[in-house]
């Protein structure tokens, strides 16, 4: 990676704004365009940004998560988001809504679980390959 | 009910089993000891209350829609096996920690183990048949694993597979076999079909059926020719060998074969199968069990016999056959299972397992000594021990079976007569014999070593004494279950002077016989087993390389070279088959009039993206490239953006952009960019390119010619609120509608993650070279 002043500035303010952007596209996407795919990506293009300003360890110090355990969290998150169904005796992954109306994020449901792990998934895949690409 | 919570916690046991062992491991082995001892004394409680003769059944709705159901169907037969499984388990689960002692691996050994066991119950508690299979496949996976266990050693990763393999297949065509089953019975549940035997048998799809079932059994319980994988699970450690091996796993195809009999038996195929098949296992195995040099693949291939005595007897068909069959389960498992403790006690404290190298250990490790004695004296049938009393049932019901029986005795003859020199082979030795030479020095075993075995022969010598203990209480609840006629059963030692115990004194003292002359005997029979080279086992490592070699071949030619061969074939494969579609069924394409409806900004991002293709295809650096394919890409967003689909567009530029920083990252390990085709090979692929754009253009505009009615998009923008709260339709739909889906999904990505991964780190120094990715 060639050092470039101009990319690893912006980067150190981009980073923050990205994540930021990353959860905002997750927790609007069950009522306009968004949810945990782009969340996904978007967040992992900042941190694909960081390793190309600055260098994958440093990349991957910020991040503090394996990736790998990424993935199986994010596995996880979203099968057991299905789990509450089950034990109300109704089919696996029927959709359980919670009453109360948070003030910034908004209903609180299962499915909201499922993004996220859907979200924490494309995350630890995106940056898995592209960490693995680039130390070589 | 409380047989769901025996599966749950069995389940749970196995789960919590390495944590467990990790807080406290020198008292795992015990605690966890508990949960099978408990099931056996649940079991024994249950013997009491279902003395009456009927079955205890239970239901639990897993797929309503399909019949499938988590049934439980306990008799007289489920109770003998549960018994069994659950006591052998706990005694096994003792040893393993005296056995495993210092290995760090023991918690898992003990995960897979509860694994094991409660899929071993699943199989014989349940009562749908799909419930069935799926505990069925569970212990061929648990036991993949178990034997496995050493699995840096190469002959257990071997042995694994092949037990696997074989047993898989054999599921595969038990699978077809139970369905067809359901459909002829008209349902999956065993206290349905057990009613509908006559619709069964008579039916023309029944040969088909029995075929598919023989053969799942047949390959689970080692009958010719699927029994090579047998003797190679021995590289598993002794525990798994006296478990799965010798006591539990193997009967499994025996008790479906028993369980099924009422549906399937009594027809000329079953009685002519079951016992040509069993016959030529019994004959074989015993056989090749006296060739043996290391002791437990003498106990294997006797164990492969005995599941071939077992088989017949079923075939055979009557009443007194499962009387026999039923003893036979219980002793073979009593004195199977000490034999395999024992020996793996005595390779622990010697170091090897060579007969001739053991001689006289009697003096050195008693216990342990008498305790194989004792079973092998319970093997060979010697009075009073249970195995005695099996042995006479076995030929009495060989004797009383109809026309066959002829053939059918001297071949059960035969082979006992091997069994029991092979019996001595494997004691006299050790207690009468002379040159130990042990790599280790010789001790007596602790007691976790020494209970199992010892228990275990004691008991047929008990049950042998006494055998009213079984016989009104085990053995005539199983046979009634499986006849369906209330049955008497009265063993015991001494039934007067007749042709049956003619036949068993006789088998002892020809056996002895053949003991006193098995050097000659042995030498004679090398050659024979040196046919056995070409024999299944062969065939196995054939299939298996030849799958390799073929799915190199097929490789190498479809998907070698450079990439642009291989997209080449896939692209002049789809147009051709889609043309030959074209030209036959579809209508005719419909052209959009003339002047085209479009808009100035949608004809800018059209000639966006053509300009962009251009540039790709006619660019002198690999960054001119990627930029130009980027350029294609956001153009393809931005009409995604025009024609309504903002979820999509903003995924595609967020994949376009990562796009381009993958690329960017792998540029620097590729070899430098020239130009590697010539002029009439770009011609080629340009004419190729433009056919298959054409292809999918005539294509799209075909079908946008027909009626097309959804009642999809409207049941989804009507129900997209109310149901399931949200107003972005297709996020809902990925969500909420169909949100198994995208769980599947997200595993897929996860999976394919992890191949990119385990490739990278593979080709760590190794030069990318081979594949050009142009």
């Amino acid at each position: 990676m060639m050092p470039s002043l101009i990319l690893a500035t912006a980067v150190r303010y981009l980073l923050p704004l990205l994540l930021l952007l990353s959860i905002f596209d997750l927790l609007r996407g069950h009522n306009a365009p968004g949810g945990g795919f782009v969340g996904g990506l978007v967040a992992a293009a900042a941190f694909a940004l960081y390793a190309l300003a600055f260098d994958v360890p440093q990349a991957r110090r910020v991040l503090r998560v394996d990736p790998l355990q990424l993935i199986g969290g994010g596995l996880l998150t979203a099968a057991a988001s299905g789990l509450p169904a089950l034990l109300q005796g109704r089919p696996f992954m029927t959709a359980w809504w919670g009453p109360w109306l948070l003030p910034v994020l908004g209903k609180m449901g299962t499915p909201v679980l499922f993004e996220i792990g859907v979200y924490l998934t494309v995350l630890g895949v995106t940056l898995l390959i592209i960490f693995s690409l680039a130390e070589g | 009910m409380f047989l769901l919570i025996v599966i749950g916690s069995g389940l749970g046991g196995a789960l919590l089993a390495p944590l467990l062992y990790r807080l406290r491991p020198s008292a795992a082995g015990r605690l966890l000891a508990l949960l099978p001892a408990g099931f056996f004394l649940y079991f024994v409680a249950l013997v009491r209350s279902l003395e009456a003769g009927k079955a205890l059944t239970a239901s639990f709705a897993w797929v309503p829609g399909l019949d499938f159901h988590l049934s439980f169907y306990v008799d007289g037969l489920s109770l003998l096996l549960a018994l069994i499984i659950s006591g052998i388990g706990t005694l096994v689960t003792i040893y393993a920690e005296s056995y495993l002692a210092g290995d760090p691996l023991r918690g898992r050994f003990y995960a897979y183990l509860l694994l094991f066991m409660t899929s071993m119950l699943g199989v014989v508690l349940s009562g749908n048949v799909l419930a069935l299979f799926v505990f069925w496949e569970l212990t061929s996976l648990s036991s993949y694993l178990l034997i496995g266990f050493y699995h840096h050693q190469e002959d257990s990763r071997g042995a694994a597979l092949q037990a696997l393999l074989v047993t898989g297949a054999g599921g595969m065509a038990l699978l077809a076999g139970l369905l067809l089953l359901g459909q002829v019975g008209g349902s999956y549940e065993l206290r349905t079909l057990l009613l509908r035997g006559e619709e069964v048998r008579s039916g023309p799809l029944y040969p088909l059926l029995l075929g598919l079932v023989l053969v799942g059994a047949f390959t689970k319980s080692a009958q010719f020719p699927f029994h090579f994988w047998l003797p190679g699970a021995m590289v598993a450690p002794a525990p798994v060998s006296a478990y799965l091996h010798a006591a539990t796993m193997v009967k499994a195809g025996v008790y479906l074969l028993a369980r099924l009999s009422p549906v399937l038996g009594g027809t000329g195929e079953w009685q002519f199968l079951l016992p040509l098949g069993g016959v030529l296992t019994m004959g074989m195995g015993a056989f090749l069990a006296l060739l043996q040099e290391d002791l437990k693949l003498l106990l294997a291939y006797s164990t492969v016999s005995v599941l071939g005595i077992l088989v017949l007897l079923i075939g055979l068909d009557t009443t007194l056959s499962m009387q026999a069959a039923m003893v036979l389960l219980v002793v073979h498992a009593l004195y199977k299972g000490a034999l395999f403790l024992a020996a793996g006690a005595i390779d622990h404290a010697t170091g090897t397992r060579e007969i001739s190298r053991l001689g006289g250990l009697v003096r050195f490790m008693p216990i342990t000594t008498a305790a194989l004695a004792l079973a092998a004296f319970s093997m060979a049938g010697f009075p009073p021990l249970l195995g005695f009393i099996s042995k006479e049932l076995l030929y009495e019901a060989k004797l009383q079976a109809g026309s066959a029986a002829p053939f059918v005795t001297t071949a059960g003859v035969l082979a006992n007569v091997f069994l029991v020199a092979g019996a001595g082979v494997l004691s006299v030795p050790f207690l009468f014999g002379r040159g130990l030479s042990v790599p280790r020095p010789p001790h007596e075993v602790p007691v976790g070593l020494w209970l199992g075995p010892a228990l275990l022969a004691g008991l047929g010598l008990v049950i042998g004494l006494w055998p009213g203990l079984i016989d009104r209480t085990l053995v005539a609840p199983a046979v009634e279950a499986i006849r369906a006629q209330p049955t008497e059963v009265r063993l015991a030692l001494w039934h007067g002077l007749n042709p049956v115990l003619l036949l068993s004194s006789g088998t002892i003292l020809a056996g002895a016989g053949v003991f006193l002359l098995r050097h000659r005997v042995q030498q004679g029979g090398r050659w024979m087993a040196g046919l056995g080279r070409w024999g299944p086992a062969r065939w196995y490592a054939v299939g298996l390389s030849g799958l390799d070699g073929l799915a190199r071949v097929q490789t190498r030619w479809l998907q070698g070279g450079p990439l642009r061969q291989h997209v080449g074939i896939v692209l002049i494969t789809t147009l051709g088959l889609v043309g030959w579609t074209f030209s036959g069924q579809l209508g005719g394409i419909h052209l959009p009039g003339w002047p085209p409806q479009v808009r100035t900004y949608e004809g800018m991002v059209v000639l966006m993206i053509l300009g962009g293709i251009v540039a790709t295809a006619r660019a002198s650096s690999r960054l001119t490239a990627v930029v130009a394919l980027g350029v294609v890409g956001y153009g393809v967003a931005l009409l995604y953006i025009l024609f309504g689909a903002p979820d999509l567009a903003m995924t595609q530029f967020a994949i376009e952009t990562l796009t381009v920083i993958l690329f960017v990252l792998v540029f620097p390990r590729l070899p430098r960019f020239t130009l590697r085709s010539r002029p009439w090979q770009r011609g080629r692929d340009l004419v190729l390119a433009l056919l298959a754009g054409a292809m999918m253009t005539g294509l799209v505009l075909a079908v946008v010619v027909r009626p097309f009615q959804s009642r999809l998009s409207p049941f989804f923008a009507e129900n997209s609120v109310p149901l399931a709260q949200g107003r972005n339709i297709v996020n809902v739909i990925l969500v909420d509608f169909r949100g198994i889906d995208t769980l599947g999904e997200i595993t897929v990505l996860a999976v394919a993650a992890l191949g990119v991964y385990a490739l990278l780190k593979l080709c760590l120094d190794r030069e990318v070279g081979g594949e050009e990715s142009q």
